[in-house]
């Protein structure tokens, strides 16, 4: 098996809101997946059909080789989910709800709860209605890190984590990858997506946009130039590769698709550079191509 | 000029009090209308039923009379005071007028401060320009504006059937007046307690206090030489269910009584602020302690944490069902002790009655019916945890865990079927046992009224599988379905005989299946058959939300 979940054509509606619009997913074993996309695109209403918590209208959802919505109670024994809102219980105290959800997907590793307890800096003899949003999270995260499972999957798990312990966050996603297991982080902190992901998937109104490693992904986007040339660089904006060209005098500033970046840079050594900067292309810029005003419902795939 | 600017600008402590007043009348626009209709319109059926029972002056003299010297009644439906037709209605429907206005307004004023606070909608409103008191202040308002209209709604349905209008105001100003008095109430417990659910238990709590108080006051009141008029003992005055009874309106429309009404709103409400700004928003007077780091061993199990979810509940209402039921039988000897004394009105209830045994009987029947509306209402609370912990978001990390749906639902609905039996249990031995004691023998009540107690379970069991397929089948309003299946079939139970309803109306109640024992013969085919439709109902309770989504966020 190399697939930890797969999803494909998946439709969800609620009412007359089409939720999820032919989504399709797939996380490998032994990676960090990364789960992009702006509010209300749909990532939360895909986790919650690959947990078996709503049903698909159709298309098709396979995890850990099972269906999540018939074998559910099975597979939530080899994988754990911390939602991006957690709820407890405010009568109970965060150590007896990481006691609870976590005995319930089949047992706790007591070394790593105390350990976790610790990184974490959580106070577990509090009661749940006296936690900040933070600390909730880190009861659900410390019930899921100490459980012994094979995937995980978090739903925008650290948006009320301080930056230390975003830090410690994702140190432990990278032990526990490190240990063969998969993840799924859906999320909209690029700078997350970039330290922790392997492969990524970009979604916007229930539908899948781009898809791909990280590498492959940045091959997407456009590199941004700044050159100085012994000569005027006449006729170097007819190449298609070439956006946004601005040439003052002997300076020359583009946007150049990444694809074509070394076919570009060729014809730009013909005006003898003396400077050259190149600036990589980030997560953000290819998000901002999907989602911003400039590219309106642009794919690149 | 700037004296003009200070007079339109109130202190800062109450900035913002307008905007929650609009946004709370918002929240509650089908909810206080429906209170305010429904108050209204049972209290206008009571009053053409009562008209209809007893039409000359010599039938409301009699009843009056006998209800007099009942503590049966007095105990149950309230203070007798006169015996023309508004002080008849006074007297039989004043108790629970009072006792439903106390309950809407402290829900009421919970919902719009503590709940309010919890759910983070206040900390939104809170972060706009609202003062420390404006969220206090503009749910008392709202309540207060509330209590006026019901006051005005039920004057004028009194006044509507040709009663005086005096004591058609006394009657809705009484009412109006324990509503607010509890509003009062319930801006204290919503300072003290740690949430909302312990609020309005406290608030619950104390309601159920009041009513207890003047239940013991006016059965060990004295009836004065008219024969038509109880004085009431001292505990009655310690209750502001008792004060509304005691502005004795269509008799005697004691205005003064409302000046213990104001006092005691204006007490409780200056308390309330006071609390306000000595606590944390968001925190209780009560500081919630460190609790265990750990969790019990069976806290990670289907049934141990059901059971956990629901324990609170079932201890608050087993220690109330048992000072109640207490209650109850400690008055049954009163009756016995009336008969034996004699005198016309006896010799009248015994010829009615068929003997003191017999009236005996059925006042216990009367009994264990009440209570079991009671248990009920337990079993309909239980059973919406559920419902309360899907749409609050909670159910969604455990049912992501190895905990299946059905197990998750039946874990509860067992915590719920063993604490409906124990309820009847300690319902049945607390009569039983201060009956005994007091006719010194307590093994054969004990063994009679038992099985009359336990002959309640099958119907309350089918009040709870509704409630469970409501949770099944209908997430978004689970709630409101249960309680009003419930409201109807206790309407159905009490009111029906009045207005003649259709036997086929009547039989849509569980409760009118029930033989009334001990003093009905013990038929076992309907408790079978209402034991067989609670099974089915919440077998199809579970498999409707083994089918449908889980209500998310």
């Amino acid at each position: 098996m190399t697939k930890a979940l797969s999803v494909v054509q998946l439709v969800k509606t609620f009412g007359s809101t089409r939720a999820l619009d032919g989504l399709d997913l797939e996380v490998r074993v032994g990676e960090v997946h990364g789960f992009l996309g702006p509010n209300g695109a749909g990532k939360s209403t895909t986790i919650r059909i690959l947990l078996g918590l709503l049903r698909a209208d159709s298309g098709r959802a396979e995890l850990l080789g099972g269906d999540p919505w018939s074998n559910s109670v099975d597979l939530h024994r080899r994988l754990a989910y911390v939602p991006g809102d957690v709820n407890l219980w405010p009568n109970l105290t965060g150590g007896e709800a990481i006691d609870l959800l976590a005995g319930l997907r089949g047992g706790i590793d007591e070394r790593r709860r105390a350990d976790l307890l610790d990184r974490f800096e959580l106070d577990p003899t509090k009661k749940a209605r006296t936690y900040s949003k933070g600390n909730r999270q880190k009861v659900a995260i410390v019930a899921a890190l100490a459980s012994d499972v094979e995937l995980f999957l978090f739903d925008e798990p650290t948006s009320g984590l301080d930056p230390l312990k975003d830090e410690v966050f994702r140190d432990c996603v990278r032990e526990a990858v490190a240990d063969g297991r998969s993840v799924l982080l859906s999320s909209h902190t690029l700078s997350e997506v970039e330290a922790l992901c392997d492969r990524v998937t970009i979604i916007r109104q229930g539908r899948t946009v781009e898809s791909g490693s990280l590498s492959e992904l940045r091959h997407l986007t456009r590199t941004s130039i700044r050159a100085e040339t012994a000569r005027p660089a006449v006729g170097f904006g007819d190449h298609p590769g070439v956006h946004d060209l601005e040439i003052e005098g002997l300076r020359v500033q583009c946007e150049v698709d990444t694809a074509q970046l070394d076919e570009v840079l060729r014809r730009l050594l013909d005006f003898e550079l003396t400077s050259l900067t190149c600036t990589p292309p980030t997560l953000e810029e290819l998000f901002l191509r999907h989602y911003g005003d400039e590219v309106p419902g642009g794919s690149g795939l | 000029m700037s004296t003009v600017a200070t007079g339109r600008h109130p202190s800062p402590a109450y900035a913002g009090t307008g905007r929650l007043i609009r946004l709370a009348l918002r929240r509650d626009r089908v909810q206080i209308p429906v209170w305010l209709v429904a108050f209204a319109v049972v209290y206008a059926i009571s009053v053409v039923s009562l008209k209809d029972l007893y039409p000359t002056a010599n039938d409301l003299h009699l009843i009056a009379v006998s209800s007099a010297v009942s503590p049966v009644v007095l105990a149950t439906n309230g203070l007798v005071s006169g015996d023309s037709l508004g002080a008849v209605v006074a007297a039989q429907t004043l108790l629970f007028l009072a006792l439903a206005a106390g309950l809407m307004n402290s829900m009421m004023v919970v919902r719009h401060t503590r709940q309010n606070e919890e759910t983070g909608r206040a900390e939104l409103v809170g972060a706009a320009v609202v003062g420390r008191r404006a969220m206090l202040t503009a749910a008392l308002l709202v309540a207060l504006a509330t209590d006026v209209v019901l006051t005005v709604l039920l004057t004028v349905v009194s006044v509507a059937f040709g009663l005086p209008v005096g004591g058609s105001l006394a009657l809705g100003a009484a009412t109006g007046a324990t509503g607010l008095a509890f509003a009062g109430i319930a801006a204290v417990t919503a300072q003290v307690a740690e949430g909302s659910r312990a609020a309005n238990g406290l608030a619950g709590a104390a309601l159920g206090l009041s009513f207890l108080l003047r239940a013991v006051g006016d059965t060990t009141g004295s009836v004065d030489e008219s024969g038509i008029r109880v004085t009431s003992a001292w505990p009655s005055w310690l209750s502001p269910i008792g004060w509304a009874q005691q502005v004795r309106p269509f008799d005697a429309d004691k205005w003064w009584v409302f000046a213990i009404f104001a006092l005691f709103v204006v007490a409780t409400v200056w308390l309330a602020y006071a609390l306000t700004g000595r606590r944390d928003h968001g925190a209780g007077l009560v500081q919630p302690r460190p609790g265990p780091a750990r969790a019990a061993p069976r806290l990670p199990t289907a049934l141990g944490f059901a059971w956990r979810m629901q324990r609170t509940t079932l201890l608050w209402w087993a220690l109330g069902i048992a000072v109640l039921a207490v209650t109850y039988g400690s008055i049954a000897d009163e009756m016995d002790n009336f008969l034996d004394e004699g005198g016309a009105v006896a010799d009248m209830m015994t010829q009615l009655g068929g003997g003191a045994e017999a009236l005996t009987d059925a006042y216990f029947a009367v009994t264990f019916l009440m209570m079991s509306f009671f248990t009920a209402a337990y079993a309909v609370q239980a059973v919406l945890r559920m419902h309360g912990e899907e749409s609050s978001g909670r159910v969604e990390p455990l049912l992501s865990t190895a905990l299946g749906r059905a197990p998750w639902m039946l874990s509860h609905v067992v915590v719920v079927v063993v604490g409906i039996v124990v309820l009847h249990v300690i319902l049945g031995v607390a009569v039983a046992v201060p009956y005994g004691i007091a006719i010194g023998d307590v093994g054969g009540p004990l063994g009679e009224l038992m099985p009359a107690a336990l002959a309640f379970v099958p119907a309350v069991l089918l009040v709870a599988a509704t409630a469970v397929l409501c949770v099944g089948a209908f997430p978004g309003r689970a709630a409101s379905i249960a309680w009003g299946l419930f409201v109807v079939w206790v309407l159905i139970g009490q009111i029906g005989p009045l207005l003649n309803l259709p036997q086929w109306v009547m039989d849509l109640s569980p409760f009118v299946h029930v033989p009334a024992l001990p003093a009905a013969e013990l038929r076992a085919l309907p408790l079978v058959v209402l034991t067989v439709l609670a099974v089915l109902l919440a077998a199809a309770g579970v498999a409707a939300l083994r089918r449908r989504d889980i209500a998310v966020q």
